[in-house]
């Protein structure tokens, strides 16, 4: 499957030979899992093997508390409190999958800004950056309808706030609203089509995520360096790569080991700490809560959505010249799929020929403001909305795009890139040397 | 060099500047950490377990005060002979069911409870449920939302509820035909929810004090047992769960070691 020379399964046996000629799926596995993989990725790497066990870890607890839950406004709370009380074992299951959430969206943050900051959505490796970022999507859709579920509170009246923004859209907004809820507000039927939904769209995630692997497979991982691995023969690309079994794979264990004992904290320890308390009281349309904020990781573009007010001078500037069609609100929105669009576009936003951020000295501090950005986007998304927050919203929702729209394209232009190793080989031995003796 | 140095200075400059808006705008926000005391209760931390006497005391100043308003409808009568809980013996928990009736939908009628049913809801006084009002509610959020004093302290519902019942200052006044209450803890200050803790409200077999403050907190520690009453066993499967997983991780990171070496060999920098 890789285009990096390597050594193929072989059937040896009777029975492997005869199930080979018919279906070649142990030579699909074998080469799969042996797979060249660049030996000098670091840590960063690991977040993939971290998010398809959460993956599995969601399904798997997913399907057995979708056997005691009752998708129905009168029922849904307390049938979520009856897994917390009576089913065996059901507060842990209802917390590993409330907590797992955040968990995946930790992952998929990290692995987000690994690609940004080594290049990794850099040609041939686009595709797999929009497939990946297609399963970001699906994973906000996915947690957005899952908090929807325990019919809290919060679940009630974040939902109405979020579905009022396709009520935002011109001329078919209300239409649009009411067809997504399958009612004029959030109700039984949004509930029930929620349930249905939020129980599919991982399976849709598990088969991108097949695509996603098989089309970094086909070009080969990135790697720190961004140099690509040496293709010229076997013994050439051997000098660059190790199998991922067992190399990787051990790698990824240990790693996932380390996350999992501080998950495993904070679901047995303070698994409370990352919900909203509001969303034990049970949903009451007649009550609206105070503050409505969502989970914090959609917070960085609910900030985004939030900054941009009637009184920002290019949300007046855009209605003006619509003639009133795009006003603040409708511009809010669009600014929250923008800032997301953004980044889908980063591989042809991104000018510079040097894939890696490790070489590029000016990149590498724009890009930490990036990330420090990110942070204050999700700090401030859940304050209140008057000053100063409501500056520091939109000094950093505009720094987000201005990084996508204006720095990534000039930079590769003005940026003088630091020497770079010809191959991996070399990067690996300036960090580690041969052992003296021959290995066993 | 010089770019780098213009561009961490503008960052830390704007930190700075973010730091102190911040600063002169603290004091129109209200802060729940200026009313709620952080409180030591025997729940709290990675091996916190329920004081089963504190429960006991609390089951009794809700039924004696707190019950004839709010109910507590997702617990069973059953619940309070759980382990880690009040752990009433069985006989006490069936007499103590018996004082309630439920409705039977199947009698279509009322009838007395048992252990095997549930508090009944009480709507009474139009007075929220009480079950879950322990996880509902959060004391401590800040700094500046930042969370950090609940990683110290916990969520702090309890100490709200704590807080709340110790919050009354006497205070009244009648807006729109209705008295409210002034509360301290109270978010906006007034509450339509009368005082209803006067200090020895119920006198404790064990003789420990009832004053409105340990009232207060005996029955916010029993609403956090209603509110989780599989905390302690979350606590343990947490606790085991981070053994085990630690155990694997050490094992994961020999082993990780061990396949390595000869591709590494000997680390240089």
């Amino acid at each position: 499957m890789s285009g990096i020379p390597h050594d193929h399964y072989e059937p040896k046996t009777g029975i492997e030979k005869w199930l080979h000629e018919r279906l070649p799926v142990v030579g699909l596995l074998y080469d799969t899992l042996m797979i060249p993989t660049p030996k000098n990725l670091n840590w960063m790497w690991i977040w993939g093997i971290v998010l398809a066990f959460t993956l599995v870890l969601q399904i798997a607890t997913g399907v057995v508390l979708a056997m005691h839950y009752t998708p129905d406004i009168d029922l849904a709370f307390a049938s979520v409190e009856k897994i917390m009380r009576n089913v065996n074992g059901g507060y842990m299951l209802r917390y590993v999958h409330q907590n797992g959430a955040s968990l995946f969206f930790v992952a998929v943050y990290a692995h987000i800004f690994r690609g940004l900051y080594y290049g990794s959505y850099k040609a041939p490796r686009e595709v797999t950056w929009i497939i990946g970022m297609l399963i970001y999507l699906m994973m906000m859709a996915t947690a957005f309808m899952g908090y929807v579920l325990p019919w809290g509170q919060m679940s009630l009246h974040g939902t109405a706030v979020i579905t009022g923004l396709f009520g935002a859209v011109p001329g078919i907004g209300e239409a649009l609203q009411t067809w997504i809820l399958g009612a004029g507000a959030v109700g039984g039927p949004a509930l029930s089509r929620f349930f249905s939904l939020h129980y599919l769209l991982p399976f849709v995630i598990a088969a991108l995520v097949i695509v996603h692997i098989w089309a970094f497979h086909t070009t080969g991982n990135g790697n720190p360096t961004g140099v690509e691995v040496r293709r010229g023969s076997k013994a050439e690309a051997e000098k660059d790569t190790v199998p991922f079994w067992p190399y990787f794979v051990m790698k990824d264990l240990f790693a996932l080991g380390v996350i999992l004992t501080v998950f495993w904290a904070v679901v047995g320890f303070m698994p409370n700490y990352l919900g909203d308390p509001v969303n034990y009281v049970e949903g009451d349309p007649l009550k609206t809560p105070a503050h409505i904020v969502p989970e914090w990781y959609f917070l960085p573009f609910y900030a985004i959505l939030r900054a941009f007010t009637a009184d920002v001078w290019a949300v007046q500037f855009v209605s003006f010249v619509t003639g009133g069609i795009i006003g603040a609100k409708f511009f809010g929105v669009l600014a929250m799929f923008g800032s997301i669009v953004v980044i889908v576009l980063a591989p042809w936003l991104d000018t510079s020929s040097v894939r890696s951020g490790r070489y590029r000295p000016m990149f590498k501090w724009w890009f930490f403001v990036l990330v420090v950005d990110f942070v204050v986007l999700t700090w401030v998304g859940a304050r209140p909305t008057y000053a100063p927050y409501d500056s520091i919203a939109l000094i950093a929702s505009t720094y987000w795009f201005a990084y996508f729209l204006i720095i990534l394209p000039l930079l590769g232009v003005i940026e003088k890139p630091d020497p770079m190793p010809a191959t991996i080989e070399d990067d690996f031995n300036a960090h580690y040397g041969k052992s003296d003796t021959a290995a066993e | 060099m010089i770019k780098k140095f213009v561009i961490s200075a503008a960052l830390t400059l704007s930190l700075v500047a973010t730091g102190a808006m911040a600063e002169e705008d603290g004091g129109e926000e209200e802060v729940l950490e200026d009313y709620v005391e952080d409180l030591d209760f025997s729940f709290e931390g990675p091996f916190g377990t329920f004081d089963q006497n504190q429960l006991q005391r609390g089951l009794q100043v809700f039924t004696a005060v707190c019950s004839a308003c709010h109910g507590t409808k997702f617990l069973y009568f059953r619940n309070l002979s759980d382990e880690g809980g009040p752990n009433l013996p069985e006989d006490q928990t069936r007499a103590y069911a018996e004082q309630y009736e439920v409705y039977d939908p199947e009698l279509r009628d009322y009838r007395q409870a048992t252990p095997a049913d549930r508090f009944p809801e009480n709507t009474a006084a139009g007075a929220p449920d009480l079950t879950l009002m322990a996880k509902a509610r959060a004391g401590f959020e800040g700094p500046y939302g930042l969370g950090l004093n609940q990683l110290f302290r916990g969520m702090g519902g309890a100490e709200y509820i704590a807080a709340f019942l110790k919050g009354y200052t006497g205070e009244e006044e009648e807006v729109a035909g209705s008295v409210l209450y002034q509360n301290t803890a109270f978010p906006g200050g007034w509450t339509s929810m009368p005082p209803p803790l006067w200090g020895e409200d119920v006198e404790f077999a064990d003789g420990s004090p009832n004053t409105i403050a340990a009232e207060s907190e005996d029955v916010a520690a029993y609403l956090m047992w209603t509110a989780e009453p599989k905390l302690m066993a979350r606590k343990q499967a947490g606790f085991l769960g981070v053994f085990f997983l630690t155990i694997l991780t050490v094992l994961l990171y020999l082993t990780n070691k061990r396949i390595w070496a000869p591709i590494k060999g000997k680390k240089k920098a």
